[in-house]
């Protein structure tokens, strides 16, 4: 079967910076796939580059597949097609996410206008039927407010709204949860998961707080400094994580059960791109480098059914996790 | 929005008022107009009669305050010199400065906006570092300057169009150019930052991830937000229709407003420099009050504020 979406290579530089070095992920369709990792390690650059989003000093290369078909650097009239008719997005902020001289009927029915072969009456029909839909009460009446009338929760729902318009394949959700306070945070996950059930639509759920990944996601890939370095079903990378990296960010969420213990920070901070370490980016700060991490760059090896780990200590690194016991 | 209003038009109202007694004092400071108009050889009963017959001799409050319930009753005074109510010699010279300010400010809109949106969505580009340096000289570039540097290249090495005077229409294409250029360099630089600052917002990238094409992008969400920037600055440059080109009017010698404003203080004549300032006042005031109702139309987010203000 041909996935959904099929990324190789992907690689993205700013002004000679390397941002994205060499992506490779495979999404089929109807999966949640959760991309986690700390600020600037590329998830959102990864899915911007893919749909041609960046600024025009960006350089992108490699490939990134569409049901077979090839997307990056295709025309602008085939990728307007693809953006919001095939995969939608949606963004952190929500506040500023929407045009503030614009209504909400306007942007509505702008998306619903481009994919969707409506007109008339039937678009302010489905506008007001998509409010509904992500729960914004008295829809009719709202939908000729505009953006600053409504508050951050409501607005990240007509983003939802807006972004569901074109019936997408595929969503990216992009941290939509992190402006929002907590409350907020759970209403609009739940509100994802249903929509996306409903829709049988593809995710992918950008974020770095690993809760919400775990919960959400039926897949997981961690990145870091650019780079891919473990893909694993959500419930097995939690349970066992095995690239050093995903097990620090792991080890660092507190436990809900068991024994109090010392929660364990990662030592040292993510490298600056322009400057990156040869080899694997995360040898400077992982305990278990070896010399051979810094002398070349570790390939995403499967290590299991489903599973992929970028380490050459990968053996080392588990072992370590289950204890001297497994010796 | 009804308050919002009120409130402007109160403020508009108090900054006449204040411009006026500006006006008033500097003047009543700087110089006997008695001495100034009738020359320092006079006799001096000749300079006390003319100092009694336009009440230059009382108290300078009393003069202030005959000054403004005059003007409340919509009385501007007398020009010193003819006689002549000071009201008419500023009106007579209206078309003569509107003939050049509003065609320059047409040519700065047609060119100078047209200039800042491209080059901001051709940012770094040669043709966006070709008009920003333009813009720069532009408005770097004093309005005497440019002036006598366009009468030295037309007038005086081509001979292609008159140096000054007010004959025909060529005349005035000298002084609409000098006025134009400046106005044009502003706009485009203020126009490309609006639009640059625009286009980084993130409801930008929401229009093009949704898949609105560029050039729609650029038209329905972009455009209108750097809109009220760009509207500030039109509305001062309306305001400035009536007494903004008092250095190119002496410059080319052309019977407008703002000479009529140079001889009119250089005389110390009263009434008409005051009758000018409030004319000026009034068109700045009315062009940001204009502008104040065109933010409320292109903002719902100050139309909402005006609301509940």
């Amino acid at each position: 079967m041909t996935p959904l979406v099929s990324i190789r290579d992907l690689s993205v530089a700013f002004s000679d910076a390397p941002v994205l070095r060499g992506i490779d992920l495979t999404l089929q369709k109807g999966e949640a796939l959760g991309l986690v990792g700390e600020s600037g390690s590329g998830k959102s650059v990864t899915w911007l580059a893919a749909l041609g989003l960046l600024p025009r000093h960006a350089k992108v290369s490699g490939s990134v597949r569409l049901d077979g078909r090839e997307i990056l650097g295709a025309p602008a009239s085939e990728l307007d097609q693809v953006r919001g008719g095939r995969v939608a997005m949606i963004f952190q902020d929500p506040a500023s996410a929407l045009n503030p001289v614009l209504s909400i009927r306007r942007q509505l029915c702008e998306a619903l206008a481009l994919h969707r072969d409506l007109s008339g009456e039937a678009v302010k029909a489905e506008a007001r039927r998509l409010l509904d839909l992500v729960g914004i009460p008295d829809a009719a009446r709202r939908l000729s407010a505009y953006p600053h009338e409504f508050s951050g929760g409501q607005v990240q729902r007509i983003m939802i709204a807006m972004a569901l318009a074109g019936n997408p394949d595929l969503l990216i959700a992009d941290e939509p949860t992190t402006a929002l306070d907590a409350t907020i945070q759970a209403q609009i996950l739940e509100l994802l998961s249903s929509v996306r059930r409903e829709m049988s639509m593809a995710m992918v759920l950008i974020s770095h707080d690993l809760g919400v990944v775990a919960e959400n996601c039926d897949r997981v890939a961690v990145m870091y400094a650019g780079r891919i370095v473990e893909q694993a079903p959500a419930n097995q990378l939690f349970a066992d994580p095995v690239h050093p990296y995903a097990q620090g960010l792991i080890g660092a969420l507190p436990p809900l059960d068991g024994p109090r213990r010392r929660l364990t920070a990662i030592p040292g901070t993510v490298p600056d791109p322009a400057s990156m370490p040869s080899g694997c980016a995360f040898a400077p700060r992982c305990a278990l480098s070896a010399e051979s991490c810094s002398t070349a760059v570790p390939t995403l090896a499967p290590i299991a059914d489903d599973r992929t780990v970028a380490c050459i200590r990968a053996e080392a690194s588990r072992r370590a996790v289950f204890g001297i016991a497994a010796e | 929005m009804g308050r919002y209003f009120a409130i402007r038009i109160g403020r508009a109202a108090l900054t006449i008022v204040l411009v006026v007694t500006f006006a008033f004092v500097v003047l009543r400071l700087s110089g006997d107009p008695a001495l100034m108009i009738l020359g320092p050889e006079a006799p001096p009963e000749v300079i006390a009669a003319f100092r009694k017959a336009w009440g230059l001799d009382d108290p300078i409050w009393f003069q202030y305050l005959g000054y403004f319930s005059a003007i409340a009753k919509g009385e501007l005074g007398r020009s010193m010199r003819d006689g002549r109510p000071a009201i008419e010699l500023v009106l007579e010279r209206i078309p003569a400065t509107l003939a050049l300010t509003l065609p320059a400010f047409a040519f700065k809109v047609a060119l100078g906006i047209p200039a800042g949106i491209y080059a901001a969505l051709h940012r770094g580009s040669a043709i966006d570092r070709a008009v920003m340096m333009t813009a720069v000289a532009g408005f770097t570039v004093p309005s005497f300057v440019l002036a006598l540097l366009l009468v030295l290249v037309f007038a005086v090495q081509l001979g292609w169009l008159p140096s000054g005077g007010q004959e025909s229409w060529r005349h005035a294409i000298l002084p609409i150019a000098t006025l134009g250029l400046g106005g044009a360099a502003v706009l485009a630089r203020f126009t490309r930052s609006a639009m640059l600052e625009v286009l980084g917002q993130p409801y930008i990238r929401t229009a093009s991830a949704k898949g609105v094409p560029w050039r729609k992008v650029v038209t329905s969400h972009a455009l209108p937000n750097a809109a009220i920037p760009t509207v500030t600055i039109l509305g001062f440059m309306v305001g400035t229709l009536i007494a903004g080109a008092v250095v190119v009017e002496s410059v080319f010698a052309w019977p407008g407003v703002g000479r009529l404003l140079v001889v009119a203080v250089a005389n110390r004549d009263l009434a008409v420099v005051q009758c000018i300032l409030l004319l000026v006042a009034l068109t700045m005031v009315t062009s940001n009050l204009v502008v104040d109702f065109l933010y409320g139309f292109l903002d719902p987010r100050l139309r909402a504020k005006g609301a509940h203000a």
